[in-house]
């Protein structure tokens, strides 16, 4: 590599040039020249740390190996090397280095970084691979990704690679889970809709007894103003049961993100709550008959439009 | 000698200008051409909303057609600037519309923008054509009601990562009748409910409609109706993707793809089930931009299947699913690839190796014609960045982001300076820099050395002296933005060479070393630049002491002077 050498003889001049460094230059050559650990720790004083505060002074008094040996077949990279006497205070092995060197043209290379590091148990917290204690603003990435990030934790990536048999479940992602997940519910005859969380339930049961609780009083308080107050006040109204096998007055539905119209209840709960856009609760008498069979793993109803 | 020169003639010259550079070159020969340029000149470009006042640009180019305007220094993004700092654009819709400026086009970046702004622009300028809010917050759908209602030649409204209050409005039906002009919408940020069938007409009258990207709310039965009636798109954006692949609608997705043989560039898919997928198969072969950064449910396995169609790719932005073998076959697949963005996809699990690197190394042995990248990654060595360096001399941009900001090479377990130093030697047109890792003075050394084309550099928990920012500020001759964060830069580097900044667009530093001292030995000195202090907390008794560090810096020229807009926590010095 021609290109570095000429450069790299050119490297003084070149700095020359730079106004006012004259000064910091030659003292950063002698630096180089006797560097070892203590001008480390004098610059450590101006070193800010990060909230754990482990990378900082350890990784600096590991020796820089400036091991230009290994760099040379590279072509690389030789700048100091014939001015400056670097001590190679090394204890590292370099062996890992050359040999991973041999193999990087190609796109697959020996593991070193992935299996056991060889100096692992030598160098105490320079190699933290495990997840830091949160910085702010790190990674730099801006929040609407960070939303994603969060939502989608949920799934390890080796369980997608059986996911052939599967259920749509399970493929599924949690589309960033925010704090509750709130939608309209509306009720035959009664013109105000309501709003349920449902992160708030976790079972179609539960769901039921709070469709229950939210339209009981409103029913009634429709009731009185259509039939002329003979509803009993006193515990708000009449129950409304049997909202999800069709055995009551009512029955529950819910509109999916297809637009469609379908029945509570026949898939599973977190797979309703991820698709379910809206809720409605139907007067049962007005809806076709149910086919209790099953037509592609769900039951459609068709009539009403979206 | 051609002193007499007539102006149309240069008029007419000046007109194949077109880059801002060359133009601002142009207008400093001499006073003729500077008035004939200013004259001409139709684009404007401010990268510092600060930088200058919008009277003063009008007047300086009154027959300006179409204004860009960035606001919030760019860390903005990762939540380092509290809210209210500023880079409110009313002052220069104001300024524009009492200047009958026959304002076009409008694009705007980290900016806030109120609805009254917004409605102030969609009456004050009968022409107006283009609306482009990158990264800005601070309106609501009634502001794009307002833009729907009253542009009647908008064709391109594009909406990228704002954050927009929802009201509930029906902002598209908005749209009149008339309307029929529109080639661009992207409305993909925007969290709540569209009119759908407001959407599927405008789509169906408006022929020549290219972009079109769509939010979530959209569902999948709808997406498909559009599609039928717009088969003449190139580039489309769907977060809400089909469910089940045995449904009607996924049948009439499929057909209906087979048909939009125009697209090139697919973004979206935040909500899909990755079996559905099959449906866009027949398109990947023609796309040259894939973006499936917000697609969490694609796992490794069916993106590398789709990628694997994906021949003439030149745009992938992707997560760090796809992991280092995935990222094989993008190397082995997109022969043509130019862009690479691998974002991380989660943040909080340990030990979770998404991509390294070997994805890397495997990226650029495959694409040649890498220039630009950006990569969130678990790890990386000096020998995979210095082989990079070589495999890929092209990069313009080359942005690296360890996950945890000061690990060192994997396997050497020194810091990553060499590789660096490797990118910056090798890759001569280098513009754009972000270094992560455990990194010492030494790689501000290299830059300063060999990045002669730099133009940005990011920096973080990075050197151990002022010497590394003096080799950066001495050494990058074309540097325009340096924005470094928890790094020992102090006084000494910071005045340096003053001088310095007056070139440079703007310089951020924070939980560095300078202290208010500091900051205000700059100001004194150099008048034209606006030093500004960020102090949240509970400083306000008074100002600090000149030895106290401060948090945050932010310093950009300007030839107005203090900007009068600077809320209570930020101090001009």
């Amino acid at each position: 590599m021609e290109g570095y050498s000429r450069k790299d003889e050119g490297c003084p001049q070149l700095l020359d040039l730079i106004p006012k460094e004259k000064e910091w230059l030659t003292k950063s050559a002698e630096e180089k020249q006797t560097r070892n650990g203590s001008s480390e720790e004098k610059q450590l004083e101006l070193r800010l740390g990060p909230p754990n505060g482990d990378w900082t002074i350890k990784n600096k008094n590991i020796s820089r190996e400036k091991d230009h040996e290994s760099l040379l077949p590279f072509g690389y990279f030789s700048p100091w090397s014939s001015s400056s006497g670097y001590q190679v205070k090394s204890q590292k092995q370099t062996t890992p280095f050359l040999q991973a060197h041999g193999q990087l043209k190609e796109s697959s290379q020996p593991n070193p970084a992935k299996t056991a590091v060889p100096n692992s148990s030598s160098s105490s917290s320079a190699q933290k691979r495990t997840a830091p204690t949160p910085v702010v603003g790190w990674p730099p990435i801006r929040s609407f990704r960070k939303n994603l990030a969060n939502g989608s934790s949920s799934k390890p990536v080796s369980e997608s690679q059986n996911a052939v048999g599967s259920k749509i479940s399970s493929e599924k992602p949690i589309e960033n889970s925010p704090k509750n997940l709130l939608v309209k519910i509306n009720m035959d005859g009664v013109p105000i809709g309501r709003k349920v969380d449902l992160k708030e339930h976790d079972s179609y049961e539960k769901l039921s007894f709070a469709v229950d609780e939210l339209f009981r009083g409103l029913l009634a308080a429709q009731s009185n103003f259509s039939a002329g107050g003979i509803k009993n006040d006193e515990d708000g109204g009449k129950a409304i049961t049997g909202l999800l096998d069709g055995s009551g007055e009512y029955t529950l539905v819910y509109e999916d993100n297809e637009g469609d119209r379908l029945l509570i209840g026949d898939v599973p709960w977190h797979m309703f709550v991820s698709s379910v856009k809206r809720l409605r609760v139907l007067k049962s008498s007005e809806l076709p008959t149910l086919c209790r069979g099953r037509k592609h793993g769900k039951r459609s109803l068709d009539t009403s439009p979206k | 000698m051609i002193n007499y020169f007539p102006e149309e003639v240069l008029w007419h010259v000046f007109s194949f200008l077109t880059s801002h550079p060359d133009r601002n070159a142009a207008s400093l020969v001499c006073k003729s051409w500077y008035n004939v340029e200013r004259f001409s000149r139709g684009k404007v470009f401010i990268g510092n909303c600060y930088a200058i006042s919008p009277e003063r640009m009008i007047s300086r180019f009154p027959r300006v057609r179409s204004l860009t305007l960035k606001g919030k220094p760019h860390f903005a993004d990762f939540n380092l600037i509290p809210q209210d700092w500023g880079g409110n654009v009313y002052p220069w819709i104001v300024a524009m519309a009492k200047g009958s400026t026959n304002l076009e086009e409008l694009r705007l970046k980290r900016m806030v923008v109120s609805d009254e702004s917004l409605e102030l622009l969609a009456k004050s300028f009968p022409n107006f054509k283009s609306l482009v809010l990158v990264s800005c917050e601070g309106f609501t759908t009634d502001g794009l009601a307002a833009i729907a209602s009253n542009c009647r030649f908008l064709r391109e409204l594009d909406l990228q990562e704002n954050e927009v209050e929802d009201r509930r409005g029906q902002w598209l039906s908005c749209f009149p009748d008339s309307c029929t002009s529109l080639s661009s919408l992207n409305f993909a940020c925007l969290k709540g409910e569209v009119n759908v069938a407001a959407l599927e007409r405008l789509v169906a009258r408006c022929r020549n409609l290219r972009s079109l990207r769509l939010n979530h709310a959209v569902p999948p039965d709808a997406l498909q109706k559009i599609l039928a009636q717009a088969p003449q798109l190139v580039d489309l954006g769907a977060d809400s993707f089909v469910h089940d692949p045995e449904s009607e609608t996924y049948n009439k997705l499929k057909n209906v793809m087979q048909k939009c043989s125009s697209i090139r560039s697919l973004s979206g898919f935040l909500d899909v089930n990755a079996r559905c997928l099959p449906s866009i198969y027949p398109i990947c072969i023609n796309l040259t931009s894939l973006n499936l950064s917000y697609a969490p449910g694609i796992y490794s396995k069916e993106l590398v299947k789709l990628i694997h169609k994906c021949k003439k790719l030149q745009r992938l932005w992707i997560l760090d699913t796809i992991g280092d073998k995935g990222l094989g076959v993008v190397a082995s697949t997109c022969k043509e690839l130019q862009e690479l963005r691998v974002f991380p996809s989660d943040l909080h699990v340990v030990g979770n190796v998404a991509v390294t690197e070997e994805g890397l190394v495997a990226i650029s042995a495959g694409c040649p014609n890498l220039n630009s990248l950006l990569y969130f990654c678990q790890q990386m060595t000096n020998a995979a960045l210095i082989t990079v360096a070589k495999n890929c001399p092209n990069f313009i941009r080359f942005r690296l982001c360890t996950l945890n900001p000061t690990i060192p090479d994997a396997v050497t377990m020194q810091p990553l300076d060499e590789g660096f130093g490797a990118i910056v030697q090798s890759c001569k047109g280098l513009k754009r820099l972000s270094v992560s890792g455990l990194l010492t003075d030494q790689v501000f050394l290299y830059i300063g050395m060999y990045a002669e084309q730099l133009e940005m550099l990011s920096i973080a928990f990075a050197g151990d002296s002022d010497k590394g920012m003096l080799y950066v500020l001495n050494g990058c001759k074309k540097l325009k933005k340096l924005e470094i964060r928890d790094s020992p830069f102090g006084n000494m580097a910071l005045l340096a060479d003053t001088g310095k900044y007056e070139t440079m667009r703007s310089l951020w530093m924070s939980s560095c070393g300078v202290t208010f001292g500091g900051c205000k030995t700059l100001a004194e000195k150099m008048p034209r630049l606006n030093v500004e202090i960020i102090n949240e907390g509970d400083e306000m008794e008074g100002r600090p002491d000149d030895r106290q560090k401060v948090e945050k810096m932010y310093l950009y020229r300007t030839l107005v002077g203090p900007r009068k807009d600077a809320p209570d926590f930020v101090w001009t010095l």
